[in-house]
């Protein structure tokens, strides 16, 4: 596989072809904000936080989904990207309950840990305050919709890691939401196989383990790696 | 089939031509006010005059006037009668043996006729869709013929490219170019589809198409298919359009049992079969990846781009996928040349456009002009102005993709580099014009809760920004906003142009962008006097006055 060099915020860095901006800018150091990104599953490029400015290229691109190629002067940051990212997170924050003071991640939230990181300090829009149901059907996990940014990472653990199927989205727009099955309480489902990695997987307190209280749900995300290193790479890692 | 028994069937079909035919239109727009009635009526007054022999009555596609409809015209006498009624029947069939009749007639001879150019529709109003013999009849799948046994699959790419084509569904991509793209990808497997999920509101150009002549459009696909090396088709229509959809099929079984589908056509080794994708509803599946998602049967959402379907489309294969307005242009573009198509139109856009007209308008209806025809002429003198003497106020093109033209700059000429210098786009052909009554900040809004409702939910600037710039626009025409909330409005306008995933997001602020940039003075007089000072971020506030 030939290697391809490229610039990242003026740094020379080199990446194999194939590897995604962001797989090069992690080699070189260079941290992007992420937040549908999860690694081991495919990317969806659907969250917009790590868009990046290429010199010659019109569009803001993801880094997650966008290949590298020779000679690509990359920029990840400036003063135009940190404020859409800043408003990015606004809109999250605006658009469903994010209540970090009675959340289960408080204080082990990627929302949260964003929004310090990006200086988002307040929300300019006016909160839509909706109406969503929390699913505690399930004796081992719970769902707050409420939460929920609608990622897919949980969607698709299920499908490409664990292979059960059991997530979907179901709803389009603001409407959108995780379903489990064919949109039956997560506790009735024939295909959930308990695994829990859609819990390991949430970067907020969307799902979470039944009886974690305020800022108690800390995930490991140990067991993700190890499946993925040890299908892909045939590495059992300790 | 060979060409020998294509002409055949051709001659026979001419030669069993009656010496007065009274052409019935059975498009959507007039089969809603009962032409099914009317052409019922038609044939028994044919029979009951005892005229079977003298007179054929045929079943066809859109006769463009829609606003008048149930339409009928007599050939050859070249009357065109209006809003026909079953009881009319008789008494038009009267005229054909000297008889008088009271049924309104219009004129032939007005621009909104005699200005068009017809290459798309120019079987849209003649041909029985039905029938595969009436389009065989004006030299159909001729196009076809010629390419697969006198061109090469380069050859008919580079006649595209000279042709000038550009993609019809609104961003005008190079049509030439594309096939020439997924030409080249290499791939064993290759799909076309034919995009015909037309999702604007106002916009009724590919039904009409596909329900006037489906067979133009099959043909299309096929030399396409021949040029690109695919051998499978999908045409993605939406479930909305039953009656385009049945006409699909009836033409897609005529052309296979006549082999002009299938495998081994025109007796060469080029095999391509069609099947008909149904669309779900999603406004959001006419964007390419989305719709190739939904063909693939999962959830219509899209993906980020590149790779482009040229590269990676269906299942992971080359994939063409091309609007059925441009898929029609092509059987003329083979017949008549690509310099006969060159010639038409400005520099950068090349041949036609259809317009669906609509909205305030007198003529409301298909219309087909010349790239670079004047907007002025089309809504004033072929369209005849606003109705009961109002006055044009805008004229609204590309759907919630779009913008609004003021009346002021009607003078631009219709292609796609002078419509997105307005700030607005050729989009697929939609054209809803406004009067003195229209609240530019309504129509923002409107086009706005479209964008909402059909966002995804996949991308969050799209998700979550509609609904926001939805609520600021609610927030301003209930006179509750203030400057400070334009900014927020124009900020957000900016920020889910530059960073939504697909088509939609990316374009949704467009009628609001172009009514600021336009109408801004509306937005201003809804505003009220920001109480707050000028506190927060990124406050736009008035100084205060000194006393």
């Amino acid at each position: 596989m030939a290697a391809k060099t490229l610039t990242i915020d003026g740094k020379e860095v080199s990446a194999a072809e194939g590897a995604t901006i962001l797989e090069a800018a992690s080699d070189a150091g260079i941290t992007l904000p992420t937040l549908c990104h999860l690694e081991g599953v495919y990317d969806v490029g659907a969250c917009r936080m790590c868009l990046v400015e290429i010199a010659g290229t019109p569009k803001l691109l993801p880094a997650c989904t966008t290949q590298v190629s020779e000679g690509m002067n990359v920029t990840t940051t400036s003063e135009r990207l940190q404020q859409y990212r800043k408003m990015i997170l606004e809109l999250l924050f605006a658009e469903r309950n994010h209540v970090c003071a009675v959340c289960v991640a408080n204080g082990h939230c990627e929302l949260q840990t964003l929004a310090y990181r990006q200086g988002m300090d307040h929300v300019r829009y006016d909160y839509c305050f909706p109406k969503w149901d929390v699913d505690i059907t399930h004796p081992l996990y719970g769902m707050d919709h409420n939460r929920c940014i609608l990622c897919t990472r949980c969607v698709r653990v299920c499908w490409h890691i664990e292979g059960a199927g059991t997530k979907n989205v179901a709803g389009r727009g603001a409407k959108a939401q995780i379903i489990t099955d064919l949109f039956q309480p997560w506790g009735e489902s024939d295909t959930c196989t308990n695994c829990g990695k859609c819990v390991m997987s949430c970067p907020t307190g969307a799902l979470f383990y039944r009886g974690a209280t305020v800022g108690e749900m800390e995930r490991d995300r140990s067991k993700l790696e190890f499946i993925v290193t040890a299908r892909e790479k045939k590495q059992w890692i300790p | 089939m060979d060409l020998n028994e294509l002409l055949q069937i051709k001659e026979k079909e001419l030669a069993a031509q009656k010496p007065h035919t009274l052409r019935c239109c059975m498009a959507a727009g007039c089969m809603s006010s009962n032409s099914q009635a009317v052409k019922d009526g038609l044939e028994k007054a044919v029979a009951d005059a005892g005229l079977s022999n003298q007179v054929e009555v045929r079943g066809v596609g859109c006769m463009k006037l829609c606003c008048q409809g149930p339409l009928v015209q007599a050939d050859p006498a070249g009357a065109l009668y209006e809003r026909v009624t079953p009881p009319d029947a008789a008494s038009i069939v009267g005229t054909l043996l000297g008889g008088a009749t009271h049924v309104g007639k219009g004129d032939p001879h007005d621009p909104f006729f005699t200005k068009q150019l017809s290459i798309v529709l120019a079987n849209s109003g003649v041909v029985d869709p039905e029938r595969i013999e009436s389009y065989l009849a004006a030299d159909g799948y001729t196009g076809l013929h010629e390419v697969l046994h006198e061109m090469t699959p380069k050859d008919v790419v580079e006649g595209l490219v000279k042709s000038g084509l550009r993609g019809r569904g609104g961003a005008g991509f190079p049509t030439g170019l594309k096939w020439g793209t997924v030409a080249k990808s290499p791939g064993e497997k290759k799909y076309v589809i034919c995009n015909a999920d037309e999702g604007d509101p106002g916009a009724f150009m590919d039904r009409s198409v596909l329900e006037s002549d489906p067979h133009s459009v099959l043909e299309g696909m096929a030399i396409a298919a021949y040029a690109v090396g695919a051998d499978q088709g999908f045409i993605y229509v939406r479930a909305e359009y039953p009656l385009a959809i049945s006409r699909l099929q009836t033409a897609i079984r005529q052309a296979k049992q006549m082999g002009l589908l299938g495998s081994a056509i025109f007796e060469s080794p080029f095999n391509f079969n069609i099947d008909i994708r149904i669309g779900a509803g999603a406004f959001v599946c006419g964007e390419e990846t989305a719709l190739m998602a939904s063909v693939e049967g999962k959830r219509g959402t899209p993906r980020p781009r590149p790779p482009f379907p040229a590269e990676s489309g269906l299942w992971g294969c080359p994939t063409l996928i091309n609007n059925v307005e441009t898929f029609a242009n092509v059987p003329a573009i083979i017949r008549r040349g690509a310099d006969w198509f060159a010639s038409i139109g400005t520099e950068k856009s090349k041949g036609t456009k259809v317009f669906a007209l609509a909205g305030k308008i007198k003529n409301t209806g298909l219309i087909e002009v010349p790239m670079g025809t004047r907007l002025r002429d089309i809504v004033e003198q072929m369209g005849g102005g606003a109705p009961d003497g109002g006055r044009i106020k805008a004229v609204q093109t590309g759907g919630p993709s779009g913008g609004c033209i003021p009346a002021d700059a009607l003078d631009t000429p219709v292609d796609y580099e002078s419509l997105t210098k307005l700030g607005s786009i050729m989009g697929s052909g939609g054209m809803i014009v406004m009067d003195q009554t229209t609240n530019m900040v309504e129509i923002a809004r409107f086009f706005m809760e479209f964008c909402m409702d059909e966002s995804c939910g996949k991308c969050i600037p799209c998700r979550a920004g509609t609904v926001q710039m939805h609520h600021l626009l609610t927030k301003i025409i209930e006179r509750k906003a203030t400057l400070r909330d334009l900014a927020k409005l124009e900020e957000l306008c900016d920020m889910v142009k530059h960073t939504s995933l697909c088509g939609l997001g990316q374009t949704a602020p467009n009628p609001t962008v172009s009514t600021l940039r336009f109408f801004r003075h509306e937005y201003l007089e809804l505003l009220q006097p920001d109480t707050h000072g000028p506190h927060g971020n990124g406050a736009v506030t008035q100084p205060p006055v000194p006393a």
